[in-house]
């Protein structure tokens, strides 16, 4: 059993070694063609949206390594991120739950047709299951559900809950999560919402 | 051992409990309604894109632009006027342009150099809406149907057809944007969705890609209108909050080619028709 185990791995192995000169050939796509097809595509759009074609260091990097970075990398992604998180000057991080589940549902904002004045979402149950009750919810993050109790409601953990939804990439390198407060996507109090929905003991998420 | 599997039971109950099966139970449910739905309309006579096809047939054989002449000249790749299994092959590289077109490239260029037709309000019109027809979503749907039934044949021999599939996967891992996404953050994973929403694995050969990429163009029933690859890869980024991408650019066209390079093999059924 063991050997045969040994020799599956093996064939794993052989066939991994075969595809990779594939995969190298691929990423040697000289980066200057990539920004020229970028630039044909989206090089027309608005000043104010020009910026959100160049990449920052931490989206080329993640692109690079398709978003398994190695850990030296994983390292200066988390320390390069950690420095842009702004905590709240008032020292809390729980707003109100009510607003948060709303923040929640809703995915507007950020599209090129979006109104700009509309209030935005942070489209939450588009990846994650919260509230027990929402039954149309996405699975490509973790299920969240009774995150505040799990966590027994700790300050550590709510504070780590704001840092995360500010800038996830501080907490995971390469997450796929959207940087939601350094991106200015989500302000503060937004944030702040979004904790108390996590961690409030009256939320629908630890009910 | 036991305690390891006492907790695995425990995990599943506990996903019951939390409303994953449910929410898995009304998916299926959904999915069936839809599948139903797309058996019922899936006949020439009921579903809405074949009106879509004969205004393409139409507008095919129309004689306009400044050479007052139509479209039937037109080399898709397979020979001037050759129609039957030319989507199957495209895009590719074209010797007379020395580049690889997609299909609405490729006809944007025979309207500039058979009809030598002005362009602009065909790219205006380029989505149709409400009260506003779509040139190129009639010619596409009539093009592609004439591939129905046929397999996907991406087409990998010229260096440039394989130099615009390895752009098209950079493309695909490549993010950025206000939410920092790529496709693959959507396209990679197995057995993801957004809300209740199946995402098909796109990053690898495999049916997944097949059965995405041999069913488009589509009727969307939410918009009323045949939408073809070009408007489906704008709506992507416009879902990733990326600006509005550039029709006919060559960007879209690359990931195409590597998305058909992945759906190689697969069975086109188009105009098929999805929610």
């Amino acid at each position: 059993m063991r050997t045969l185990i040994h020799s599956a791995a093996a064939a794993l192995f052989a066939v991994a070694a075969f595809t990779l000169p594939a995969v190298a050939q691929s990423a040697k796509v000289d980066p200057a063609v990539v920004e020229k097809a970028v630039t044909g595509m989206f090089g027309h759009a608005p000043a104010a949206w020009q910026e959100k074609i160049v990449q920052d260091e931490t989206q080329k990097a993640c692109s690079l390594h398709r978003n398994a970075p190695p850990a030296d990398v994983a390292k200066a992604i988390s320390a390069r991120e950690e420095k842009n998180v702004v905590l709240p000057a008032d020292g809390k991080f729980l707003g109100d739950w009510k607003s948060g589940e709303k923040i929640a549902q809703s995915g507007y904002g950020g599209r090129h047709t979006d109104d700009p004045k509309r209030e935005v979402g942070g489209n939450c149950y588009a990846c994650h299951q919260l509230s027990k009750k929402e039954l149309s919810f996405g699975t490509m993050g973790p299920s969240l559900v009774e995150y505040g109790k799990i966590r027994k409601y700790k300050d550590e953990d709510v504070k780590a809950a704001f840092i995360k939804i500010y800038n996830a990439q501080a907490v995971f390198p390469c997450s796929n999560m959207p940087r939601l407060g350094h991106s200015k996507h989500l302000n503060e109090q937004q944030i702040k919402d979004l904790v108390a929905l996590l961690f409030d003991p009256e939320s629908p998420v630890n009910k | 051992m036991r305690a390891s599997r006492l907790l695995s039971l425990l995990a599943v109950a506990m996903g019951i409990l939390w409303g994953g099966v449910p929410a898995a139970h009304a998916q299926d449910a959904t999915e069936k309604e839809i599948e139903r739905y797309r058996e019922m309309l899936s006949d020439p006579f009921s579903n809405p894109a074949f009106l879509f096809v004969d205004r393409g047939e139409a507008l095919w054989k129309l004689a306009r632009g400044e050479k007052n002449v139509s479209l039937e000249t037109c080399d898709l790749g397979e020979g001037p006027g050759k129609l039957e299994g030319a989507f199957a092959k495209l895009p590719r590289y074209f010797t007379d342009a020395d580049r690889v077109m997609d299909l609405e490239q490729r006809l944007l260029w025979c309207m500039e150099k058979i009809q030598a037709l002005d362009t602009r309000d065909i790219v205006k019109r380029k989505f149709g809406r409400p009260g506003v027809t779509s040139d190129m979503q009639d010619l596409v749907a009539f093009i592609a149907n004439k591939s129905s039934g046929l397999k996907i044949e991406a087409q990998q021999n010229h260096p440039k057809e394989q130099e615009m599939a390895a752009l098209g996967e950079a493309l695909f891992y490549r993010r950025g944007g206000q939410w920092d996404f790529s496709c693959a953050t959507c396209h990679e994973a197995e057995g993801q969705r957004i809300r209740l929403q199946g995402l098909p694995v796109l990053s690898k050969p495999g049916k997944a890609a097949q059965s995405t990429m041999g069913t488009w163009p589509t009727y969307r029933v939410s918009q009323s209108q045949v939408r073809t690859m070009q408007h489906r890869l704008w709506d992507c980024y416009w879902q990733m909050r990326w600006p509005d991408a550039a029709y006919g650019s060559d960007g879209i066209t690359a990931l195409t080619v590597y998305l058909q390079k992945n759906a190689n093999g697969g069975e086109i059924q188009v105009p098929s028709i999805k929610r």
